[in-house]
């Protein structure tokens, strides 16, 4: 019963950029409402299972959401689809305003009202881009900016949200905040998240199930706890 | 023999050289909105408008007033612009610049091979889309049609800026041309935004070559090339990647044209074209990105 209540599965999911496979058979899944870390040193195929999943990299193997293959669909019928991808480096655009930056998280809703409403609520997450509204997103701080990428993200109203490195050349203090909203947003909204970090202490902390990959495979899996207390995993592959 | 500087003249000449800029600060921008979105110069905007411009041709010939010619004709030209962009430009999409600026080359000839071929080499002409009769300002005598052309010409590029600044979808067309990846992952449809780019430029093209046409005795298909190198001066004057740059450049490249051609004897109107090719030369070799552009960052 819980196999086939799965949001995301990936089956066998390779892909590559241009002669580069980058992964070689990932599978995985994030079940509804579920917190779900990536794991694994640079170059282990985080970051790309990402853009498997979005369609921003060429791939093979299968890729349900909700049920539905999305295997084959570009990364704009996958966000209508309902998954939000917060890419790494964040993908503000700097050069609109922050208001401007939410509308367009909202591009593909037709619910005005429910659109209107969702700007209060994904703002009363991060009040300080609420006082910046007509400020250049470029001229926010990194914290901000990763702050407005998460709101923009939220204003799809996705059902689930891919996250790749959040914490990338921000305070601890900033980190500690963003993973506490994204704690709160998952528990509190059952929003499924499934986040890519280098920092395995902290996702395994936030997240209930982890999987660690390895140059392009799936290494190690276990909920989070686990992975946590297993000092041979820990040693092995996380470096802490 | 001094004589009293004649301030009216100056006055009028300066008009007479922002309606020639209005003529081309539509055509400026339609290059600026290509270039925004693709990253190179539709060296075929002229002629797409030039064809436009023998569309309305046809429809006032058909029996239509001007005007009526003249929207049915940005319509047309929208749609036209759209079906170029999916039939020329979408199989060049991920190729390398210098691969989708020959393209436009090859687009230019394609076009006024079509035109010749449509509309037999013979000249003809548009009727005045205002009255020429001048009017008194102050002592001073405009022509209306002057004064019409610039009004056209700025009332075309602020609706494009309204549209542009406060519609959903101007705010993504914005968003594609900055970043098509981020723009994709909130499922934004980018290629058809670059379509929809073509559509507009083509449109604002039209106005640039029906508000061109007038103002002549007769054209024929060669119509848009000057008005071509005119705008592409103005717009890399006022810095290419900037729509308002491009309404300023061409409007200042207008007056100073003219105002040379008026005042200094040897220009005359025989060195025209040779003065907005030198304000191409001395931006791009003293101010590259030209009054209100952006210095282009170049990742190494």
């Amino acid at each position: 019963m819980a196999e086939s209540s799965a949001l995301l599965e990936l089956e066998d999911v390779s892909a590559r950029y241009g002669p580069v496979t980058a992964l070689h058979g990932v599978s995985l899944r994030v079940g509804e409402g579920e917190f779900v870390a990536v794991l694994g040193a640079n170059g282990a195929g985080k970051t790309t299972t990402l853009r498997a999943i979005s369609g921003t990299v060429r791939r093979g193997g299968r890729i349900a959401f909700a049920g539905n293959s999305i295997a084959h669909r570009p990364p704009e019928a996958v966000a209508r689809a309902g998954v939000a991808h917060v890419p790494e480096g964040r993908g503000t655009l700097t050069e609109l305003t922050v208001r401007e930056n939410l509308r367009l998280g909202a591009y593909v809703r037709r619910d005005r009202g429910g659109v209107v409403e969702d700007e209060r609520r994904v703002l009363s997450y991060f009040p300080r881009l609420g006082e910046r509204g007509s400020q250049r997103a470029g001229t926010l701080s990194g914290g901000e900016q990763q702050m407005l990428a998460l709101a923009r993200a939220l204003m799809l109203r996705p059902r689930l949200l891919l996250l790749d490195e959040p914490s990338l050349g921000l305070a601890p203090l900033v980190v500690a905040e963003i993973f506490r909203i994204v704690r709160d947003l998952n528990e509190r909204e059952g929003l499924a998240v499934l986040v890519v970090e280098q920092n395995a202490a902290l996702a395994l902390e936030a997240s209930s199930r982890a999987y660690v990959l390895e140059v392009g495979r799936v290494a190690v899996e276990g909920s989070s706890s686990d992975l946590r207390r297993d000092e041979a995993v820990r040693r092995s592959y996380l470096g802490y | 023999m001094p004589l009293a500087f004649d301030w009216t003249q100056l006055v009028q000449q300066t008009v007479i050289g922002l309606a020639s800029g209005g003529v081309w600060a539509s055509l400026a921008v339609a290059l600026v909105l290509i270039y925004r979105s693709t990253g190179v110069v539709n060296f075929a905007q002229g002629e797409m408008a030039m064809f436009s411009t023998f569309i309305a041709w046809s429809l006032v010939h058909q029996g239509l007033s001007y005007w009526a010619a003249f929207f049915l004709t940005l319509a047309v030209s929208f749609v036209g612009g759209v079906a170029v962009e999916r039939a020329v430009i979408r199989p060049v999409e991920r190729a390398p610049e210098l691969t989708v600026v020959i393209v436009t080359l090859g687009l230019f000839f394609v076009v006024n091979g079509a035109a010749r071929w449509i509309w037999t080499p013979e000249t003809r002409s548009l009727p005045n889309a205002f009255s020429t009769r001048p009017i008194d300002v102050g002592g001073v005598a405009f022509s209306i049609q002057d004064l019409g052309t610039i009004g056209v010409s700025l009332a075309a590029v602020a609706l494009l800026w309204l549209f542009f600044r406060f519609t959903k979808l101007g705010l993504a067309s914005r968003a594609s041309a900055l970043n098509p990846e981020a723009s994709r992952l909130v499922g934004v449809r980018v290629s058809w935004m670059l379509a929809l780019g073509w559509g507009l430029a083509a449109a604002m093209g039209a106005v640039s070559g029906m508000l061109a046409a007038p103002a002549l005795a007769s054209f024929d298909q060669n119509l848009m090339q000057p008005v071509l190198l005119y705008a592409f001066a103005g717009a890399v004057l006022g810095g290419i990647d900037s729509p308002l740059g491009a309404v300023v450049g061409t409007m200042l490249l207008g007056v100073l044209i003219n105002l040379l051609g008026t005042y200094v004897d040897w220009i005359g109107s025989e060195l025209r074209l040779p003065v907005a090719l030198a304000v191409i030369l001395g931006v791009l070799l003293v101010r590259p990105a030209g009054l209100f552009g952006h210095v282009a960052e170049q990742r190494v």
